[in-house]
């Protein structure tokens, strides 16, 4: 059967991934965000997921104002990266799983979750970045990657509590799958920020901090937060921390902290990563 | 079960709701077209004409003319989209950052470098005397 095997939560902000692209990593303001993302990257390698989940938001590449929808899943085989207004971001395909992914969306759907499902969806530097962040630059992504999106733009995002039921619902759809595959959740985007308006700017390390203290045990805690305590603490945009609390739900309680790593600036952003070991996953017992 | 926006106060935000995405409709749409090469190409070649299509309102129009952005935000505008605008102009969002809090790009970079806009201050209007704190003009939200 499937199995979550790990968890991350990660920002996934555009200017991370043009410094990769570019062959920034070296100069002396990436040097240190690079620098931080080392760990998680040879711990990613001991993980070795078949599949990651990855849960972001789509900021206008794939869907566009006709059509809002809260969540969707991608049921692809591939997914192309989108043009952002920069010509596509020069780095592989991602390979999906359409079996997988069709499994999911009957699962989640049963469990009233329901679901929007994209057979065909370019995917944006939301999907790209915590890849790069992850696996840094392969020929190729280690892994199959299912795509879910979840609108975050539009005002009222689903709340933080659905969001992390979404992930309970999440976990149980992956375990129901019957084949054997290592399954690690990605929850992307935040940590505080605000692009918009004459308050443009924010950072609120300390809501960044508290958030990353109670995601292990207080996650519960964090669903209490409602779309004014994000909009206030942690700027318009720092409501995207509610796809980490997907990525918790869908971790059992008794996942593990491995990693942290957090730094002020990345582009307008505070930019937050973390990793989650599940103690009973294949990567644990090898390490003893 | 009622629906509190009580996040309208806010110092300097706007929060896309269902009134400012019914207003920034066409404008947004505008924006979004900008992510494909041809229509950019259009756009370069006959600004005029390009936005002539999307049959935005005449402060709209004047919004993308001009490139206010934080004109764009009282119209309906949505930062996701009007960012394409700004790509296609080769700004950052530094840029777009400091136009909108009335600071110089360099200012505003220096800003973020410092850790960026400080949350005390910025939470309410009350908090922030219904100005917003480190923006050079300290402009009031409409």
């Amino acid at each position: 059967m499937a199995k979550v095997v790990a968890g991350v939560g990660s920002s996934h902000i555009p200017a991370l991934g043009a410094a990769s692209d570019h062959n920034k990593q070296n100069e002396p303001y990436w040097q240190p965000v690079f620098e931080g993302f080392g760990p998680a990257r040879e711990w990613i390698k001991d993980v070795a997921p078949d599949v990651v989940i990855l849960i972001y938001n789509d900021h206008a590449s794939a869907f566009s104002v006709e059509l809002i929808n809260t969540f969707v899943l991608g049921a692809a085989d591939e997914y192309d990266p989108a043009d952002e207004g920069y010509g596509p971001r020069q780095v592989p395909q991602l390979i999906g799983d359409s079996d997988f992914s069709s499994h999911l969306i009957e699962s989640l759907v049963l469990d009233e979750f329901d679901m929007a499902l994209a057979n065909e969806m370019d995917v944006d530097h939301g999907c790209t970045v915590p890849l790069t962040v992850m696996f840094d630059k392969p020929d190729a992504w280690p892994c199959k990657v299912i795509p879910l999106c979840v609108n975050v733009i539009k005002y009222p995002q689903p709340t933080g509590n659905r969001c992390y039921n979404l992930g309970k619902a999440l976990r149980k759809a992956i375990e129901s799958y019957p084949e054997d595959i290592k399954v690690a959740v990605f929850g992307t985007g935040g940590m505080s920020h605000q692009l918009q308006g004459e308050r443009a700017g924010l950072v609120n390390p300390e809501f960044d901090k508290n958030f990353m203290d109670k995601l292990q045990n207080d996650a519960t805690e964090l669903t209490k937060l409602n779309h004014t305590d994000y909009l206030r603490e942690s700027g318009s945009e720092g409501i995207e921390l509610i796809m980490w609390l997907i990525m918790r739900g869908a971790l059992s309680d008794d996942a593990k902290e491995s990693y942290r790593f957090y730094h002020v600036p990345v582009s307008n952003t505070g930019y937050g990563l973390i990793c989650f070991d599940e103690p009973d996953a294949p990567h644990m017992q090898a390490s003893g | 079960m009622a629906i509190v926006d009580d996040y309208e106060d806010i110092p300097g935000t706007y929060v896309f709701n269902g009134k400012r995405c019914r207003d920034g409709y066409r404008l947004n749409k505008f924006c979004k077209t900008l992510d494909i090469e041809a229509n950019r190409e259009a756009f370069r070649n006959d600004p005029e004409g390009y936005i002539a299509q999307f049959k935005m309102s005449d402060e709209q129009l004047r919004c993308v003319r001009e490139r206010d952005w934080l004109g764009m935000l009282h119209v309906g505008g949505n930062i996701y989209y009007t960012f394409k605008l700004a790509i296609f102009d080769r700004l950052t969002m530094q840029h777009v950052g400091g136009a909108m809090s009335q600071m110089d790009v360099e200012d505003f970079r220096k800003m973020m470098l410092e850790g960026g806009r400080t949350i005390d201050g910025n939470r309410s209007l009350k908090e922030s005397g219904g100005t917003n704190n480190n923006s050079n003009n300290l402009p009031t939200r409409i």
